[in-house]
């Protein structure tokens, strides 16, 4: 490879991790490997900061007062005698006693992400197992739909469901709501299950077979507990898409307040300015907090499954 | 997507021309009987809630149904193409299809080239790495509606924290209404530009919001490239340019271009960032949220249908394009 040529620097001095100087003043190499090393912590810093700060600040206006963010909006510290949690209080307590009812929100969110998870779960399981496993009439074409449901524009299927679930009077419904995220995650789930599957030896279950164990017997006995740790991750996942949602939620739900989720509830508070931004930072805390703490909770087995498919390339 | 058309099709279609490849003995008919029972729930719901509402879309889409006239519509009503000739003369559908366009191209780009930077930063190890990685990945798990409404306090004109300190440091001359303002002329060297300011923030937002999906990606294939390719380079004299250039980009080509099209995609369909940063104000609105103006606002179901199509086949067209210009549709998966 001609092109790796460096200056004519000799041809021992470039090598070596970039160590040092050359007789002849700073090589390319020398000087590119310190302009990197300077440039990598800062290039962290930076991203960490923007990753981080948005997230930060908005615990810090949570327990800020109100007149303490109108006065100096600048300042990043809350005194630790000023702090308020006033808001957190106002944001959770019902509407009939002054607050703005995230309560009942959270209870919504918390019914519709996990029946979502629970009914995708039933049903993407078997499927899943099935696609892996079993050689059946129109396999490859299912998988094919699932993917293609995975790259729907949402706002297509926005507009019939809108319409149907006018005309049948389900709007304001939560059970409605929940079958609509079923079928959008059941392509991801059933695609993320089916490769942890695939990694499974069938060995295993021929044994079983032998034995005399039908076929709902080796997924119940041998596949299912195999496969635990990808059903929990995508669990996780499922929830976590559910809890998140919004379009859906706007499109269903925005006539009905008792029957608001979190993120709803917070968007459409939002635009008003009656709610001041300090308990709407409190209700956005509360929104994100289950997220975050159930994504540390579960990095591990979460980044290994959002990746499963990137070593195809 | 370009297989969508053809895969929805073939979901309630007759026999497809796949042989069978082995005997039809009554352990393999036993194993189909199985395998179609366990996968049939999934396929009612995949069928119900999404199939059969798009093949109505395309109903509706050339129906004049309105949310007002919704009971009195059948499935057999009177069909034309009038939805379509309004939509595709109407002005602001076309700007808002230049507007997506830019919308996805930009904030694609701006994903992938921070989340590269990431992943190249944080490739080797030092102490906390994993704590910081995990960190990075807070953009992009956090909902939507919590991020938008802390970036929308961030950027507010009157007590934003970006202004404030724009202001007071950076010598601004006055607030920027960063996510109200249609444009704004912008001095750089003595020369003046004038440039989109709310669009360049939803910009910047979906590149914040979407890089750490891209930084996982890339971050994942870079593990899998051999240190010895590198270390032979550096051996001959490589510099870290040179070295980056020729040995790491080229290893990482084909997972950017499974990025570009898997971001280029949800971000062409976006709908929350833009609804909840702008609304749709101020030079912002993509095709997704005019589809649901029509729809809720203005209930003119025919033509939110009619958009919302013209932007699915448009998605299909470019990503089937990209596809059979740059690589093997297999590999998008």
């Amino acid at each position: 490879m001609t092109t790796t040529q460096t200056r004519p620097t000799g041809t021992a001095g470039a090598g070596g991790g970039g160590a040092a100087r050359t007789r002849r003043g700073w090589s390319r190499d020398a000087v590119e490997n310190g302009v990197v090393r300077v440039l990598r912590p800062l290039v962290v810093a930076v991203l960490l900061f923007a990753s981080v700060f948005p997230f930060v600040y908005m615990i810090l206006l949570s327990v800020k007062p109100l007149d303490a963010l109108l006065r100096d909006p600048g300042s990043l510290w809350v005194p630790l005698d000023q702090v308020n949690l006033d808001t957190y209080a106002n944001v959770l307590r019902s509407v009939e006693d002054g607050g703005q009812g995230f309560l009942v929100f959270i209870g919504n969110s918390l019914l519709v992400a996990l029946g979502t998870v629970a009914l995708s779960m039933l049903v993407a399981i078997p499927g899943a197992y099935a696609v892996s496993r079993l050689e059946f009439f129109g396999r490859r074409r299912i998988s094919a739909l699932f993917l293609a449901v995975y790259f729907f524009p949402a706002i297509l299927l926005a507009v019939p469901l809108f319409v149907f679930f006018t005309r049948i009077g389900l709007r304001g419904s939560l059970v409605g709501l929940l079958v609509v995220y079923v079928a959008q995650v059941a392509a991801v789930t059933i695609y993320m299950l089916r490769n942890y599957f695939d990694t499974i030896p069938v060995s295993l279950e021929e044994a079983a077979a032998i034995d005399g164990a039908t076929r709902l017997q080796v997924m119940r006995k041998i596949a299912l507990p195999l496969a635990m740790p990808a059903i929990v991750s995508n669990g996780l996942f499922v929830f976590m898409i559910a809890w998140n949602e919004f379009l859906f939620a706007l499109l269903f739900l925005v006539e009905r307040r008792d029957r608001w989720t979190v993120s709803l509830g917070l968007s459409q508070l939002a635009g008003s300015i009656e709610v001041p931004t300090t308990v709407l930072m409190a209700g956005s805390v509360i929104l994100t907090l289950p997220i975050i703490v159930l994504f540390f909770a579960s990095e591990r087995l979460l980044t290994g499954g959002l990746t499963a498919g990137a070593e195809k390339g | 997507v370009s297989q969508l058309a053809g895969a929805t099709v073939a979901a309630g279609g007759g026999p497809g021309p796949r042989p069978p490849s082995r005997r039809r003995s009554a352990r393999s008919r036993e194993e189909s009987r199985t395998g179609l029972l366990l996968i049939s729930p999934t396929v009612v719901i995949v069928v119900a809630v999404v199939v059969l509402p798009v093949l109505w879309t395309i109903s509706l889409a050339f129906q004049q149904v309105r949310l007002l006239n919704l009971r009195t519509t059948g499935i057999i009503g009177e069909y034309s193409l009038e939805n379509f000739t309004d939509v595709l003369t109407s002005s602001g559908f076309l700007q808002s299809l230049v507007t997506t366009f830019v919308y996805s191209v930009l904030g694609t780009t701006g994903a992938i080239v921070v989340g590269l930077v990431a992943a190249l930063a944080l490739r080797h190890p030092f102490r906390g790495r994993g704590l910081v990685r995990a960190a990075l990945l807070l953009p992009y798990v956090a909902p939507v509606v919590a991020a938008t409404f802390v970036w929308t306090t961030m950027l507010s004109p009157q007590f934003g924290i970006v202004n404030y300190w724009g202001v007071e440091l950076l010598g601004w001359d006055e607030p920027v209404a960063f996510l109200s303002s249609r444009s704004d002329d912008v001095t750089i060297l003595g020369l003046t530009f004038s440039v989109p300011t709310a669009l360049l923030t939803v910009i910047a937002f979906e590149a914040w919001r979407s890089f750490p999906f891209a930084f996982l990606f890339l971050t994942a294939r870079l593990q899998a490239v051999p240190d010895t390719y590198e270390e032979a380079a550096r051996v001959d004299g490589a510099t870290p340019t040179q070295r980056m250039r020729y040995i790491i980009l080229p290893q990482l080509l084909p997972t950017i271009a499974v990025l570009a099209v898997l971001r280029f995609i949800w971000t062409f369909n976006n709908f929350d960032d833009i609804y909840l940063l702008t609304g749709g104000g101020a030079g912002t609105e993509v095709v997704s949220v005019r589809v649901f103006d029509y729809l809720t606002a203005r209930g003119d179901i025919g033509a939110a249908a009619a958009q919302a199509l013209v932007l699915a086949a448009i998605l299909a067209v470019a990503v089937s394009l990209y596809l059979r210009l740059f690589g093997r549709s297999e590999d998008v998966a």
